[in-house]
């Protein structure tokens, strides 16, 4: 636990520990996601109250139960173990296709643009029911948005296009509702949902579904090009997949930057005791790599698999998302390695440009060849 | 060993069911369900396990 003054002026505590994160994640009543007045983040703070309303709707990370409990339940339907279970062939089929589309591209490869990126994004689009064909638009604005170096003014603009360009999704929805995702929504709660929810509540399915697994899929193939031993046990043993992707995410904890929440009442934590309507952040990272939670926690062990970590976070806002990204990386890492058994970076590691100002860590591109 | 359920709680998060999927089990809405509360003997570690995992705290143990 450290005391510390943020970029923003604001002082805040910063929560280290793996058993601490888990605590205040766990307890959303006396750790909120509601900001108390003042505590804008910046992209917001630019907005007028009734866009921020919009903005807010259906936006499940910043609700607060009962509420966000309310939306959630509409969505958990499509992400049960058992509709993954019906999910697989169709994402062993597109994993396969990227990789027969790379070999006949031939080596060398740029691993996020052929492999990493378009998998877990024609994945969410065609459960979502969001156009393939206009990639090219939302995925450039998905990995702008959420990108610290970006002007505050340019990621509202983004953020204001990507709404624009969902309403009318949501419309075409409304009128003619698909086998998608939207479409059930629309068929099933449309009288429940306002159409500023669907809209945010689609924005941020296709925003996560693109984000994270896609960055996960390049970073976790660098992690395992650079301890040769480890990705030749992924390659070797089919068995080892759902070990080595919990490894793989809690090893590289993508989502770097602090997880916000502020205390609704006095509160202790590591014996530190806090005000009421203070500023709380959570490091995934370090409780990630806390020796309190594994033993040698700088190490990559792919048969480690502590299914405990952080990277999905803990408590009620646990990523709804988590069995559709462990499915598509337990099929996407073996398929890769084992198409490519001799696969190896085709630039030397200190030429990889991280994403290092982004909300979400990950490689801006990747060279390999096989 | 018994364990217990709390549907309310629940966020459909299904990582009970990843553990111990002849345990726990999940409706079409993703709400956990409990194909039997008494925990046999080989399953206990792995109960304990999902118990500690759920992130909504929807799942406890008795020692009934």
């Amino acid at each position: 636990m450290h005391k510390f003054v943020n970029p923003f002026g604001m002082p805040a505590y910063l929560i280290t520990r793996h058993d601490d994160i888990r605590s205040v994640l766990a307890d959303h009543a006396r750790f909120s996601n509601r900001r108390p007045p003042g505590f804008l983040a910046p992209v917001a703070a630019a907005m007028d109250i009734a866009e921020q309303n919009r903005f807010q709707a259906g936006n499940l990370l910043a609700l607060d139960p009962p509420e966000h409990q309310r939306l959630r339940r509409l969505l958990t339907t499509e992400f049960t173990v058992r509709r993954m279970t019906q999910l697989q062939p169709r994402i062993v089929e597109i994993v396969e296709q990227h990789l027969d589309a790379m070999e006949a591209a031939g080596s060398p490869a740029e691993l996020v643009s052929a492999f990493a990126l378009p998998i877990p994004s024609l994945v969410i689009c065609e459960l979502l029911g969001v156009p393939y064909r206009d990639r090219e638009e939302f995925q450039q604005r998905t990995a702008r948005q959420l990108d610290f170096a970006i002007p505050v003014a340019e990621r509202l603009a983004l953020q204001r296009a990507g709404r624009r360009y969902m309403e009318a999704l949501v419309r075409g929805a409304r009128s003619e509702p698909g086998q998608d995702m939207l479409g059930m929504l629309v068929r099933d709660h449309g009288d429940e949902l306002s159409d500023d929810e669907l809209v945010g509540i689609a924005g941020l399915l296709l925003l996560a579904g693109h984000e994270t697994t896609a960055n996960m899929l390049a970073l976790g193939t660098l992690a395992l090009l650079v301890h040769p031993e480890q990705l030749a046990a992924v390659r070797d043993d089919p068995a080892l997949a759902p070990a080595a992707v919990e490894e793989l995410l809690r090893y590289l904890s993508i989502v770097q930057t602090a997880i916000p929440r502020f205390t609704t009442t006095e509160v202790e934590i590591a014996g530190t005791h806090i005000p009421a309507g203070e500023l709380v952040v959570l490091s995934l990272p370090s409780g990630n790599r806390d020796t309190g939670f594994v033993e040698a926690p700088d190490t990559l062990d792919v048969t480690r698999g502590a299914p405990g970590h952080l990277a999905f976070g803990h408590g009620v806002h646990h990523c709804l998302g988590a069995p559709l990204a462990r499915m598509e990386m337990r099929i996407a890492f073996p398929a890769l390695l084992r198409r490519f058994p001799r696969l190896a970076l085709a630039k030397p590691f200190p030429d990889v440009r991280f994403r290092v100002f982004h909300f979400i860590y990950g490689v801006h591109s990747l060279e390999v060849r096989w | 060993m018994k364990v217990l359920a709390d549907r309310n709680v629940c966020i459909g998060a299904g990582m009970c069911v990843m553990t111990d999927d002849e345990v726990f089990d999940q409706d079409d809405d993703g709400a956990v369900l409990l194909r039997r509360d008494q925990v046999p003997e080989d399953h206990r570690q792995r109960v304990r396990e999902a118990v500690n995992l759920c992130p909504s705290g929807a799942l406890s143990l008795s020692e009934d």
